[in-house]
């Protein structure tokens, strides 16, 4: 007998940001295919995540900058362990470490058919995925 | 007038130690387990509760509470939030209240009901901007470092099974841990992976249980039952720069390991190499070789040649974590390896006992990182 259910995309089951005020430009942005991190028109100095003042000079003058995209790997991790049912079905997934052209360190997802030739150091790449119709990821191949 | 904490040597000591059983207690909660592990200290110095002055409590939800079950009314009283972290700088904080006349005989007490609770230290329990990656758990996260250490250095996993290899051979020597079977390197690199590269055997056990340590001044401390153990260097370096990634570091704390290791050397008056018993924080074995190469015991990045071989175990070159520590004695975040510290240089240990120990050094690498160096009085 033919289910209604083989119809209906599944829900998103992963955990979705939460923006605040502060973090809403990040994400604004994200949407448009763009990484940006903030930046200190005072100093110039370039974070992320986002502070409410700039730790370096403590200003709050501050904006949020768009970057290459370009990094570093710096680490990388393969979970084998899911801590939300979302991810089970991505078992065993990698979180990678990477420091951006511009400095900032974050964390995200290596992705990508060659993400097992993921070495400490080699050069990635952002990538954006769109996981629910308000929210895009930024994630890294290797570049 | 004091004008540098290094004349706080030997000033205080800790003359009252006391543990609960480790395992799983449902039956009871964190003021239960407080309170057996304080009435157990204090019959360890002979104290009577009513000269307990001073109450520190760490990772129990209510100091007052606390302060009611034990029926005492302290006149300083510190509670610190459930970090691991928090054990190191709790004794130091002690140290500093009790040499400064703010308590005269203070009771530190730190109670864990996480097993029974199920608490599993990722997901939506501690929730992190990293969630919606899948980043979480600070086992994740050591792992991202010990991952960084093997292409940096060329440390094996194998070099890191040595680390719970020789912690479970320890807590084989002590009746009151909780896993004492022995393990090999095979078992660790056959053991299911979590965060790889880390494994099963890499991740500290998740026990129910309570320290309660007693510290007075080292004058006071000479009029109570047991010999007492000198609080005689501390250190400690803070790094929070980066604290969106947990407790992640680039360089593994290598400079804040150091500095508050000679730090606490410095103000002990003694040398690394008068170290005679190591307790490493092992939340995650890659933790004591960051200890290790911090300290100086081995040269950066040589941590795994350093420990092959049994290095680590009662009656290697450096006996560390001498109970079983955090890997396979119990979660006492830090405060059952202080104890340890004690009974050791007391000279209680029994078939774990290290030979003459004089000094024993304490360590915590992390955001906050500790060390503490215990003598005999």
């Amino acid at each position: 007998m033919p289910s209604d259910s083989s119809t209906t995309a599944s829900p998103y089951a992963k955990p979705l940001p939460k923006p605040t005020p502060l973090t809403q430009p990040f994400w604004d942005l994200a949407r448009e295919g763009r990484l940006a991190v903030q930046a200190c028109r005072s100093c110039g100095d370039r974070h992320f995540p986002a502070s409410p003042v700039c730790p370096e000079c403590l200003s709050t003058d501050q904006e949020w900058q768009v970057v290459s995209g370009r990094g570093t790997l710096v680490s990388w991790v393969e979970f084998h362990r899911a801590y939300w049912d979302g991810f089970k079905a991505d078992l065993p997934y990698r979180v990678c470490l990477v420091q951006l052209e511009e400095g900032p360190l974050l964390y995200s997802n290596l992705v990508g058919a060659d993400a097992g030739e993921g070495r400490v150091g080699r050069p990635v790449s952002v990538v954006f995925e769109k996981v629910t119709e308000t929210v895009t990821l930024p994630k890294f191949v290797l570049a | 007038m004091m004008s540098d904490f290094q004349d706080l040597k030997n000033m205080v000591a800790v003359v009252g130690v006391g543990t609960t059983r480790y395992g799983s207690f449902p039956e009871t909660d964190e003021y239960g387990l407080g309170a057996e592990a304080f009435g157990k200290a204090i019959a360890d110095c002979g104290l009577d509760k009513s000269q307990i002055d001073g109450l520190l409590v760490n990772r129990i939800p209510s100091y007052a509470r606390m302060g009611e079950v034990l029926g005492i009314d302290p006149r300083w009283t510190i509670t610190l939030p459930a970090h691991g972290r928090m054990s190191g700088m709790a004794i130091i904080e002690a140290t500093a209240a009790l040499a400064t006349g703010r308590a005269k005989y203070a009771a530190l007490i730190y109670a864990n009901i996480g097993r029974s609770r199920r608490v599993n230290y990722g997901g939506d329990e501690s929730p992190n901007i990293w969630d919606p990656w899948g980043m979480t758990s600070p086992g994740a996260a050591h792992a991202m470092m010990f991952q960084r250490h093997m292409a940096m250095y060329g440390t094996t996993t194998r070099q890191l099974a040595e680390v719970s290899v020789a912690i479970r051979h320890n807590a084989g020597l002590n009746p009151d841990a909780v896993m004492r079977k022995p393990i090999t390197i095979d078992d660790h690199e056959e053991a299911r992976r979590i965060a790889a590269p880390l494994g099963l055997l890499d991740y500290c056990l998740i026990t129910d249980g309570a320290v309660c340590l007693i510290l007075t001044t080292a004058e006071r401390a000479r009029d109570l039952k047991k010999p007492p153990v000198l609080v005689s260097g501390v250190g400690g370096r803070d790094r929070f720069r980066q604290s969106a990634l947990g407790t992640f570091d680039l360089d593994f704390w290598h400079g804040p390991i150091r500095e508050s290791g000679e730090e606490s050397y410095r103000m002990a008056g003694v040398a690394r190499d008068d170290v005679d018993v190591l307790m490493s924080y092992d939340n995650f074995s890659p933790t004591v070789l960051f200890s290790l190469e911090g300290l100086g015991f081995c040269p950066r990045g040589e941590s795994g040649r350093f420990v092959e071989g049994g290095t680590l175990k009662v009656g290697g070159r450096l006996p560390t974590n001498t109970d079983g520590g955090h890997l396979s004695n119990s979660y006492m975040q830090g405060w059952a390896l202080n104890v340890e510290a004690v009974r050791q240089v007391r000279g209680e240990c029994g078939d774990r006992q290290v030979p003459g120990c004089e000094v024993a050094q304490y360590i915590a690498a992390t955001v906050c990182t500790r060390s503490i160096i215990y003598t005999r009085g």
